[in-house]
């Protein structure tokens, strides 16, 4: 093997943080090279730092390096100082384990969770000595993969992957070891590789672009179809059916440099069923599948003795949903074993955030709270279906601000189906109050606003809404900051309109858009994530150079008859369920959590053939749904669609 | 009471910064299970205090911590029996266990809480300084210029502003003892107050000046009078001197650069370690016992 550590090691003293690069993490894995064993290099398209904490990843090396034919190595992009000394050098892409050149492995694959990485993927396959487009790619070169969120539309990537999964991993990388194992043994033979795309088609949940056609009528899609027999018409996701059976990770990687989220976490349930619209997450994560809260406490107690971290946190979509999350959190902030734990619950719902919650979290040292209303008035909060009426929003700040918080953040979405300037100014409203609740407990009581521009994402029901463009959110962070300047305790911060754009093209693009990706990429637009590397100019002169609009892709509306460049994907939703409830969404009409009541039939569970893991059978204290009707004093539970109250008039 | 512990940095871990080396430290600290006391107020921090920062990318033989353990929970595990010494064995294994790869925890030491700080205290340290673009003579002729000259003026940042300081008087010692493969190895001695001169500063001092190649903190001196001792008297590092690096070199744990690759990291450390060091009764430490000074050189060391 080549060891690159000797050639790295000489420029190391010449970059920025260089314990990016050392790997040597508790709980890094030394895996032994076989001529047989499927070698993975499992890369983030980021910084290490922000690498480094992503689970999906981390479970991944796991699973595989149990596995006796397969190993898994880890890599994340190379900040730009280093990229240039390695290209200088000749100095190819490397793993943090053995430091061995990334075309050693057979396997590249990449974790996609945002867009704006697109650039930074082919720029690491290129760093790897790797031609960038899959069809230029000869036998023995590695096979380039994803997995992740963004992967339920890869199609502006689609001629640059050789493979991609959708939905969890956890099963189907066994199962692609198992078919890449005997193309390995035989030596990788000339020719072959077709054949073995051919064959991990088959694999359920695994798609194989360059095995689709897409036929185009002017600027439309007419039609996305299968070249051969092992493709099949539609790809449907993968899902795990029981998280108990995936106590992974098992042994989390501490890394000896500072990343985002530096914590141990331990995922408490994947999956949500609140139905909220925006959110791609909720809709492609379902049905929910809770952890067994005694495997969470032995998670939590083996993993803190372990790695001597002394945060936690609870992980999830809505963390607070989780039933008997009260009485999990006081087990680890009790837990003599433990020491001194402080708990951090991300994503926290502030229907289901208590008085008693907050007393939990905060006793051994308080971490930072963020709830997410996402809109500033209830109409608004209808149409994107996240049901929460202010007075759940005010009692859990007051609970906030009451336990000794002084600050907590708000997050907010601007740019939503139907948005007036009244809905956009709701925002300004809820944060003042939000200040004058906290300011009788605490004098210095404040509020951060962080408002995000909405980009619709494939396999919700606002995928077929044209986003606004960036003179509109311009406009409306205007507005806000107007409304602000004056308002005492309150931070406004607000996501660069221009990234929201890009963030766009890649969301709902197409395969034409892959030439532009990679114009970007050639003219050093890597980093887009990063916004002192952000560079709109780049994105709009490369669609101007390939013919394209950008507002066709993002600010257009489509119709229901529209062919959807993901429509040979499948996340488990009925494209029907999806219309109707993008139709509901511009009625003003909310829907309930289908955990605690009837099915509605999106697909997700009856598609499969999978119910939701619950343990409780009714909805978190305070549930309320947007009702304002406690939930869990066990009332009757309707189905309907929610009735628009009066505002202010709920019982509570 | 408070201990002090005397770790080495060797290996890729030397990439890490001071800060992260903190970090890890409070991890150790918790994995070994040990009773570390933690500050008041809103957020509690480990009251642990490290000397004089070691730059990123140098490794060092000679690194210390300061912690403050809970009295209470220390004497319920029989940490401070007998002032340390006793309760105190195989401490230094386990932190060596508890920390990754490339710390290795040669001493740990219960010391007089009216002992000033590290930060304090120190007035000098000794440095292994690997340099390449010069040969023997070369090098032997620009330390001695060195040496001979009385100033050395060099601009440097400091808090955002350019300013040309004299570093002569920081330069206790220099000498160009050896070459090696690719350059010649300098040992120095620097001095710390009012502010730490950084072997990579001495090297632009001197003419011609040589690039740098691998630096190495051999040890820390606490200089009172016209004594000098190290931040713990009871254990002294071994001479330094190239046969010691030669025997060094053999040892697997200090260079995980060289290690071969298998083992998986990430056991834990064994629980209550303190308990089990008490049933001991060999205690093993690294060096005998034994105070030891040194007389403060009173001329300079050069050709």
């Amino acid at each position: 093997m080549t060891d690159l550590w000797p050639r790295l090691e000489s420029l190391l003293p010449r970059v920025a943080k260089p314990a990016r690069y050392i790997g040597g993490e508790d709980g890094m894995q030394t895996p032994v090279h076989t001529a047989r064993a499927v070698s993975w290099l499992l890369t983030y398209p980021d910084t290490y730092e922000i690498g480094l904490p992503n689970q999906g990843l981390q479970i991944l090396y796991e699973i595989l390096n149990e596995r006796p034919d397969a190993l898994a190595e880890r890599s994340y992009a190379p900040w730009v100082d280093l990229e240039a000394l390695m290209r200088a050098e000749g100095l190819p892409l490397f793993s943090l384990e053995s430091h061995r050149p990334a075309s050693d492995f057979d396997v590249i694959a990449f974790n996609l969770s945002a867009e704006l990485t697109y650039t930074n993927v082919l720029n690491c396959v290129d760093l790897a000595g790797v031609p960038v487009r899959s069809a230029d790619r000869a036998d023995g070169d590695p096979l380039v993969a994803a997995g992740g969120h963004c992967t339920y539309n890869p199609e502006p990537l689609a001629d640059y992957l050789d493979f991609v999964v959708l939905g969890d991993g956890e099963e189907a990388v066994g199962e692609i070891t198992e078919v890449l194992a005997p193309w390995k043994a035989a030596g990788k033979p000339a020719g072959g590789r077709l054949g073995v795309l051919r064959d991990l088609a088959g694999v359920s949940g695994v798609y194989v672009p360059a095995l689709y056609d897409v036929a185009y009528d002017g600027p439309r899609i007419v039609a996305v179809e299968p070249r051969c027999p092992e493709a099949p018409a539609r790809v449907e996701k993968r899902t795990i059916t029981d998280l108990a059976q995936w106590p992974y990770p098992k042994s989390q990687l501490v890394p000896l440099t500072e990343v985002v989220h530096d914590r141990l976490n331990v995922e408490v349930f994947r999956g949500c069923t609140r139905g909220c619209r925006f959110c791609q997450a909720g809709m492609i994560t379902r049905p929910v599948r809770e952890r067994p809260a005694e495997q969470v406490r032995t998670m939590v107690r083996d993993g803190l003795r372990r790695t001597g971290y002394d945060e936690v946190a609870l992980t999830s979509l809505s963390t607070a949903d989780f039933s008997g999350i009260e009485q999990v959190v006081a087990d680890t902030v009790t837990d003599a074993g433990c020491g001194q734990v402080a708990v951090a619950l991300p994503s926290l719902r502030v229907d289901a955030f208590t008085v008693g919650l907050a007393a939990q979290i905060q006793r051994a040292r308080r971490t930072g709270l963020t709830f997410a209303p996402e809109a500033g008035t209830w109409r608004m909060r209808q149409v994107i279906n996240k049901l929460i009426r202010e007075e759940d929003l005010y009692g859990a700040v007051e609970a906030a601000f009451s336990q000794g918080w002084s600050r907590v953040k708000l997050y907010f979405l601007t740019g939503l189906p139907t948005e007036t300037d009244a809905d956009t100014l709701g925002i300004a409203e809820l944060a003042r109050n939000c200040v004058e609740l906290g300011s009788t407990h605490r004098r210095s009581a404040s509020v951060t606003v962080s408002v995000g521009g909405f980009v619709p994402k494939p396999f919700t029901p606002f995928q077929w809404f044209g986003q606004n463009t960036t003179v509109e959110l311009r406009r409306k962070i205007g507005l806000l900051r107007g409304e602000l300047r004056r308002a005492r305790g309150v931070r406004l911060k607000w996501h660069d309109p221009e990234a929201t754009l890009v963030e766009g093209l890649a969301s709902r693009g197409d395969r034409r858009l892959g030439p532009v990706i990679e114009r970007v990429w050639r003219q050093g637009g890597t980093f887009q994530e990063w916004s002192e590397h952000f560079d709109s100019g780049l994105w709009l002169e490369a669609m101007a150079d390939c013919g394209l609009d950008p507002d066709w892709y993002t600010c257009r509306h489509r119709r229901s008859d529209e062919v959807l460049a993901w429509d040979h994907l499948s996340a488990g939703l009925h494209k029907d369920f999806l219309w109707q409830d993008w139709r509901d969404a511009l009625d003003e009409m909310g829907l309930e959590d289908c955990r605690w009541t009837p099915c509605y039939d999106c697909g997700a569970c009856t598609g499969y053939g999978i119910e939701h893991v619950v343990a409780s059978a009714v909805p978190p204290a305070g549930g309320s749904q947007g009702t304002g009707v406690d939930r869990s004093s066990g009332d009757a539970v309707p189905v309907a669609l929610t009735p628009r109250p009066l505002v202010g008039a709920g019982v509570s | 009471m408070r201990l002090r512990i005397r770790f080495a940095k060797i290996g890729k871990i030397r990439f890490t910064s001071h800060r992260d080396t903190a970090r890890i430290w409070e991890r150790g600290l918790r994995r070994a299970g040990l009773p570390v006391a933690y500050s008041e107020g809103f957020t509690p921090r480990p009251r642990i205090s490290f000397g004089l920062a070691l730059p990123t990318g140098y490794e060092s033989e000679a690194e210390y911590l300061d912690v403050e353990l809970d009295g209470e929970a220390a004497k319920l595990s029989g940490l401070a029996a007998d002032g340390g010494a006793a309760g105190l064995s195989g401490l230094a294994g386990a932190l060596t266990e508890a920390t990754p790869d490339g710390i290795t925890v040669p001493a740990a030491v219960g010391i007089d809480r009216a002992e000033p700080s590290l930060q304090e205290a120190v007035t000098s340290c000794t440095w292994r300084i690997d340099v390449g673009g010069v040969d023997e003579t070369a090098a032997a002729a620009a330390v001695a210029r060195a040496l001979d000259a009385d100033e050395i003026l060099i601009t440097r940042e400091r808090k955002g502003r350019t300013v040309t300081d004299d570093i002569r008087p920081q330069i206790v010692s220099l000498d160009a003892t050896t070459a090696t493969a690719d350059g010649v190895r300098l040992i120095a001695e620097l001095g710390t107050k009012p502010r730490a001169l950084r072997p990579a500063e001495l090297l632009t001092g001197l003419d011609p000046s040589p690039r740098e190649l691998r630096v190495c903190r051999l040890r820390q001196w606490i200089s009172t009078g016209s004594e000098q001792r190290e931040p713990l008297e009871a254990f002294p590092l071994p001479n330094p001197s190239p046969a010691a690096d030669a025997a060094r070199a053999t040892n697997a744990k200090d260079h995980p650069d060289d290690r071969p690759s298998g083992r998986p990291r990430g056991e834990p450390a064994p629980k209550g370690w303190f308990a089990a060091a008490t049933k001991t009764t060999t205690a093993t430490t690294t060096a005998q016992p034994g105070p030891q000074t040194r007389r403060a050189r009173a001329s300079l060391v050069g050709s």
